[in-house]
């Protein structure tokens, strides 16, 4: 487990996708290989805006329910992302920036998963 | 000229009042809250932890530092509530800020002076010439057995320093006073602290912070009447006020960094917050007195000098914008925050 979680910190500590320098496309996480130019994309990483607007979200009902939104970000990148607030407080097109939060632990005497959630704008 | 270049602070939304806690203890709040001159407290989410809330104030110092955070040559996170016992939140912190491989990183721990240990070590490396930028962070999301008088005061929170050359703050000077005394601890797999009771007064708190207030001032001839603002480690807000009244200061040096009284003792956090607090009006030119105390205990003394610099810093939200935004949580929310029960 821990191997595969520590590749993946780079992408989730903060919001850090792809750009194709031939099309102009984002995506998160980032590739390799741009699905729109092939051959021809210039892929490039970079930094994504801290802030965008909720497109779509679900609440998921387990223990505790928490909430997954469909986020577009200022840059027009979509990013799915748990959103940490009260399921009562989300509205679709509803402004929000990302935040450095905690994902969950592996156990009291594991590691502690940490990555980007999104918050309300207040 | 080395001081400050940038600060960033993080306070988390939740704040449970004197009365909640009160209520469910039957205890009398008038008198909790006359003892100590807190109201409420800041409670974190329950998924923030010191490394969220240092990650967060961090990223608001680098942006409005505008550095490359590759340029940042050192982390050092003071906390007495780091995540993990082995591992450090240092880490964490560089690899979330994107500071690269290329830094030293320690996480301190001196009960609740470890962030301004930091910044003296971060000082003395840009003196050295080692390195470019360091970053010092004191965050807390601090512990109180239910029940204990520590609840009503213990909260979370934090702030970020970047020191380096050219700053917005210079740091004129920094003295230590330092003794063993136990006046509080918390042994290792203790989930709470254990404290001297009454004890914490006057060995403890007020002889290392009056000393090393005093000892500043002598090392390097200063006079009460040079410093424009104070600030002082805040476990509640009366030992902050009687510090600056034995030191000759009045309440209005103190008043803009007493953060204590709406967010209650975030212990690495709360001095820094104070000064955050304080370097979001002060003018260039003006000088403020910084003294922490951590248990065990010891103070570090700060002068420093606001530059023409702030200017053209950016300084908004303010501390006390971040204060005021606040959602109010009754005592089984604030215990689920606070993990003191299993889900
Ligand atoms: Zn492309």
């Amino acid at each position: 487990m821990v191997p595969r979680s520590w590749r993946k910190i780079r992408y989730r500590y903060d919001v850090r996708g792809s750009y194709c320098e031939n099309c102009g496309n984002y995506h998160y996480p980032p590739r390799n290989f741009c699905p729109t130019c092939r051959r021809k994309g210039k892929l490039v990483e970079t930094l994504f805006p801290e802030e965008g607007r909720v497109v779509s979200y679900t609440v998921v009902r387990e223990k505790e329910p928490y909430i997954i939104a469909l986020i577009e970000l200022d840059n027009g990148a979509r990013v799915l992302s748990q959103l940490s607030c009260e399921p009562g407080e989300v509205k679709i097109g509803m402004r929000v920036k990302k935040a450095f939060r905690r994902y969950g632990e592996d156990g009291e005497d594991g590691i502690i998963h940490y990555g980007t959630k999104f918050v309300p704008v207040d | 000229m080395i001081g400050i270049v940038s600060y960033g602070s993080y306070i988390p939304k939740f704040r449970i009042k004197v009365e909640e806690i009160a209520r469910v203890w039957g205890e009398d709040a008038k008198k909790i809250k006359g003892g100590l001159g807190v109201h409420e407290k800041s409670v974190p989410d329950v998924d923030e932890d010191t490394a969220t809330i240092g990650v967060e104030a961090a990223r608001e110092a680098v942006k409005r530092a505008g550095i490359d955070p590759e340029e940042i040559g050192a982390v050092f996170v003071g906390s007495e509530s780091h995540p993990y016992a082995v591992k450090p939140t240092a880490t964490i912190v560089g690899e979330a800020l994107g500071v690269g491989n290329d830094y030293y990183a320690a996480d301190l721990e001196f009960a609740c002076k470890a962030g301004t240990a930091g910044m003296q070590i971060c000082f003395s490396m840009v003196k050295a010439g080692m390195i470019k930028y360091g970053l010092a962070i004191g965050a807390d999301t601090s512990q109180a057995r239910p029940g204990d008088a520590l609840e009503y005061a213990a909260a979370a929170g934090g702030a970020a320093f970047i020191i380096g050359k050219d700053p917005i703050a210079e740091i004129e000077a920094t003295y230590s006073f330092t003794s063993d005394t136990p006046d509080f601890w918390r042994r290792d797999l203790q989930p709470y602290p254990s404290h001297g009771g009454r004890f914490t007064g006057q060995p403890a708190y007020f002889r290392h912070v009056i000393s090393a207030a005093r000892g500043l001032m002598e090392r390097y001839s200063y006079k009460t009447e040079d410093f424009d603002y104070a600030v002082f480690h805040m476990p509640n807000a009366k030992f902050p006020v009687r510090a600056a009244r034995m030191l000759g200061f009045s309440d209005e040096h103190i008043g803009q960094g007493l953060v204590v009284r709406a967010i209650g003792n975030a212990y690495s956090g709360s001095s820094l917050l104070g000064l955050a607090a304080t370097l979001d009006v002060a003018e260039p030119d003006e000088r403020v007195l910084l003294v922490s105390f951590g248990s065990g205990a010891g103070s570090d003394a700060f002068a420093l000098r606001v530059t023409d610099k702030i200017k053209e810093f950016e300084r908004e939200p303010k501390v006390w914008d971040k204060i005021e935004r606040k959602v109010y949580v009754d005592y089984a929310i604030y215990l689920k925050h606070r993990r003191k029960i299993k889900a």
